[in-house]
């Protein structure tokens, strides 16, 4: 939080902090110029997974929640959007309004299930949830194509080079993830973080709990849906491997390896797991062995995540 | 394999190597020199998840070939890239784009399952790159939804050998058969083909079974099946699931009263390989059969015994044909791979010699191959092994049948709630 001595404030930002997140977008723009495309494709796809694990740590980091649903939520949005422009030939930013607004009302419905409990059941209820939107996609063949997915040309046209994707994807994921930090800084995002560290408090303070939470798994699930919207576009195509459990358990690895509660943890740990997938699967078909023991080390050596590792130890120096 | 390995981690090591010192970014420059340089063929192949037997037995087939030619095509070396699809059509199609994009592929060749091969096709749409796939059987990649660079060498559609059995079927005068099949689009459309011949002919489908993938227990099915006094079942298994519902097939009895026919995939070798005696006689469709007495074929078989301890599957003889394929309509161009047109248009015309079929195979209008198609039947070899041995054959059998392609193409695809049953 900025010191009370702070006299300006840009967006909510200190100077330090908005001078920081700008450098950091300029970098993040500056890429393409330095990459080949197939690395700019990775570095897009960074992008649109880091989104995804920035919504599972509003829940997870800031109301105490993981969910193993959102992988779910995450890929019915990229279904509706694929769906849309193959069946309706609806126009790109139709598709991807319909597919964020379908996302935030399977998390509505989601969140009604599921914010009366916590802990583990927590886990399993969103796990649970998640299943049946696989299992749908699966069986009903007629709309989602079944095993075989469906293919659309989602993409528009200006956007069809790497690099032109990879700016619009840039752009929409700072807009979203100034949004999520703003989501949690705001006097709802405090009363979330109350819910955390003790909702008994909260409760006899006054705050209605689960309408609070209701809310915040809501909200998340919209920043999920904007993410699969834009791997709708990405990838052209969606199958049900998009909603499967793997697809959210990826999520909240990302999220664990970045940091709970860090937020921008999201992209540096997208970035660390596909980045290690890519460089170790040119090397062995074990590479999810590698990764299983990368995350071993991630959680003995520094289970409060990478961006968390680093904090702590800037904190350490500085003191 | 050893070789494999050593060879495919030498290539990424020397090319990310090369991209590094590169300053990467420069991919046009490095292929406008590749008009010298290697064929660099990207193959997918599924090595982990659920399908992993199949993928490994993919990528011999296609290095039998290569071992064969010495890699070499009209005087340019060739250049392997193997990739694993996991099994999963978006890691098929981040595979694909590396393929193409970082290790510049000419072409890419493969996949296994019908999703992974619909997603990289839907990619390469978008990039042009020429997509061959000897094992993708969904029908619609040559029929309704079609892309021009995406071709089926040495491939077949799933309902193209159906259609035939369902003929056969009737010409032994079997009039009532139940289907089971896994649920999937593979199943759906082989089960299909079968019905609409079946039933135009006068036969009637007395019902349908539709289980989901990784059956441990068929005895349900298998009651049921019993109840309904059959002339013949007919099963669309895969994989694991074949094996399970032969051996039950047999333990329940069944074997005794009813004949079994069966998708070519379900009596193919990576199945029949570890049963025994329950799978004797079977009878199935296909254009390959590994016990057919054509010379070529035995050659065929015999030196892949050889060279890798089994008897060639499905994987394995499709592979090997299919980069034969591509081998020599390349010659034909002089090898020009980066010719991408000139490399489509020939093997579309390009009629295959020498394949272990031992007969010439060519595409149809739509890119698909026109087959003699076998009705095969599993026999004991004198040392133990199963085969399967041709009876009798349908020459010249292409994706459409006896069908108008136009009027076909009209009526919807084979799914679980379209059979193309007639009605009585």
């Amino acid at each position: 939080m900025a010191p009370a001595t702070q006299p300006r404030k840009f967006a909510g930002m200190s100077g330090a902090a908005a001078i920081t997140a700008l450098c950091v977008v300029a970098a993040a723009a500056a890429l393409p110029l330095l990459l080949s495309t197939y690395q700019v494709e990775l570095a897009t796809e960074i992008l649109i997974f880091g989104l995804l694990a920035m919504s599972i740590d509003i829940l997870a980091g800031f109301a105490g929640l993981t969910s193993l649903g959102h992988g779910a939520i995450f890929g019915v949005s990229s279904y509706v959007v694929v769906y849309a422009n193959a069946q309706w030939g609806l126009p790109p930013l139709a598709g991807v309004a319909l597919g964020v607004a379908a996302a935030t009302m399977v998390a509505g419905l989601f969140g009604l299930l599921a914010v009366r409990t916590s802990g583990v059941y927590f886990l399993l209820l969103t796990l649970a949830l998640g299943m049946i939107v696989w299992g749908i996609c699966l069986r009903w063949t007629a709309v989602t194509g079944g095993e075989n997915g469906l293919r659309g040309d989602v993409r528009p046209a200006w956007m069809a080079s790497h690099r032109a994707f990879y700016w619009a994807v840039l752009a929409a994921a700072s807009l979203a993830s100034y949004a999520m930090w703003r989501l949690v800084r705001s006097p709802f995002g405090m009363s979330l973080r109350g819910i955390r560290d003790s909702d008994s408090r909260m409760r006899s303070l006054g705050y209605n709990v689960p309408l609070h939470l209701l809310i915040g798994f809501t909200l998340s699930g919209l920043f999920a849906g904007f993410a699969g919207a834009l791997y709708a576009m990405y990838n052209n195509f969606v199958s049900p491997s998009t909603v499967a459990l793997a697809q959210s358990v990826e999520g909240v690895l990302m999220m664990i390896a970045g940091g709970v509660g860090t937020l921008f943890g999201g992209f540096v740990g997208a970035a660390a797991i596909i980045a290690l997938e890519n460089v170790v699967s040119a090397y062995t078909e074990r590479w999810p062995m590698v990764l299983g023991g990368c995350f071993i080390l991630i959680m003995i050596l520094a289970p409060e995540g990478i961006i968390g590792k680093l904090r702590a130890v800037l904190a350490r120096r500085l003191a | 394999m050893n070789g494999r390995k050593l060879d495919r981690r030498q290539f990424l090591k020397t090319s990310s190597a090369a991209l590094a010192a590169a300053g990467t970014g420069f991919a046009p420059r490095s292929r406008a020199f590749a008009q010298t340089g290697p064929i660099k063929v990207g193959l997918l192949a599924p090595l982990t998840g659920v399908v992993a037997s199949g993928g490994k037995e993919m990528v011999e087939g296609v290095q039998f070939y290569l071992d064969q030619i010495k890699s070499e095509i009209a005087g340019r070396k060739v250049e392997l890239v193997i990739e694993d699809d996991a099994s999963n059509p978006d890691t098929a199609l981040q595979k694909a784009r590396r393929l193409v994009e970082q290790g510049n592929c000419h072409f890419l060749i493969g996949n296994l399952l019908a999703n992974t091969g619909l997603a990289v096709a839907n990619y390469v749409k978008g990039t042009g790159t020429p997509y061959f796939i000897p094992i993708i059987a969904a029908d619609d990649l040559t029929q309704r939804q079609r892309i021009k660079n995406v071709i089926r060498v040495a491939g077949y559609t799933a309902s193209e050998f159906t259609h035939p059995l369902g003929d056969w079927a009737l010409k032994q005068g079997f009039r009532k058969i139940a289907t089971i099949s896994q649920d999937y689009t593979f199943g759906h459309e082989q089960c299909g083909g079968l019905a609409q011949v079946f039933t135009e002919g006068g036969g009637e489908i007395v019902q349908q079974f539709w289980h989901p993938l990784n059956t441990a227990d068929f005895s349900p099915y298998l009651g049921q099946l019993a109840d309904l006094k059959l002339d013949a079942i007919f099963a669309m298994e895969t994989g694991a699931d074949s094996t399970r519902f032969i051996q039950q097939y047999a333990s329940f009895g069944l074997k005794a009263n009813t004949p079994l026919l069966a998708a070519m995939n379900g009596t193919d070798q990576s199945v029949i390989r570890t049963l025994g005696e329950e799978c004797d006689g079977i009878i199935s469709p296909a254009h390959f059969a590994e016990g057919s007495d054509n010379p070529v074929t035995q050659t065929f078989v015999g030196d892949y015994q050889a060279k890798y301890g089994k008897i060639p599957s499905l994987y394995g003889f499709s592979m090997y044909s299919g980069i034969m394929w591509v081998a020599q309509a390349l010659e034909k161009i002089g090898g020009r791979v980066e010719d991408r047109d000139a490399l489509i248009d020939t093997v579309l015309k390009t009629e295959l010699t020498g394949s272990p079929l031992g007969k010439t195979v060519k595409l149809d209008a739509y890119g698909n191959p026109i087959y003699d198609v076998y009705i095969r039947k599993v026999v004991k070899r004198p040392d133990g092994k199963y085969l399967n041995v041709p009876m009798t054959s349908y020459p010249n059998v292409s994706q459409f049948w006896s069908y108008d392609p136009e009027t076909y193409m009209k009526q919807p695809p084979y799914s679980r709630s379209f059979q193309g049953i007639k009605k009585a």
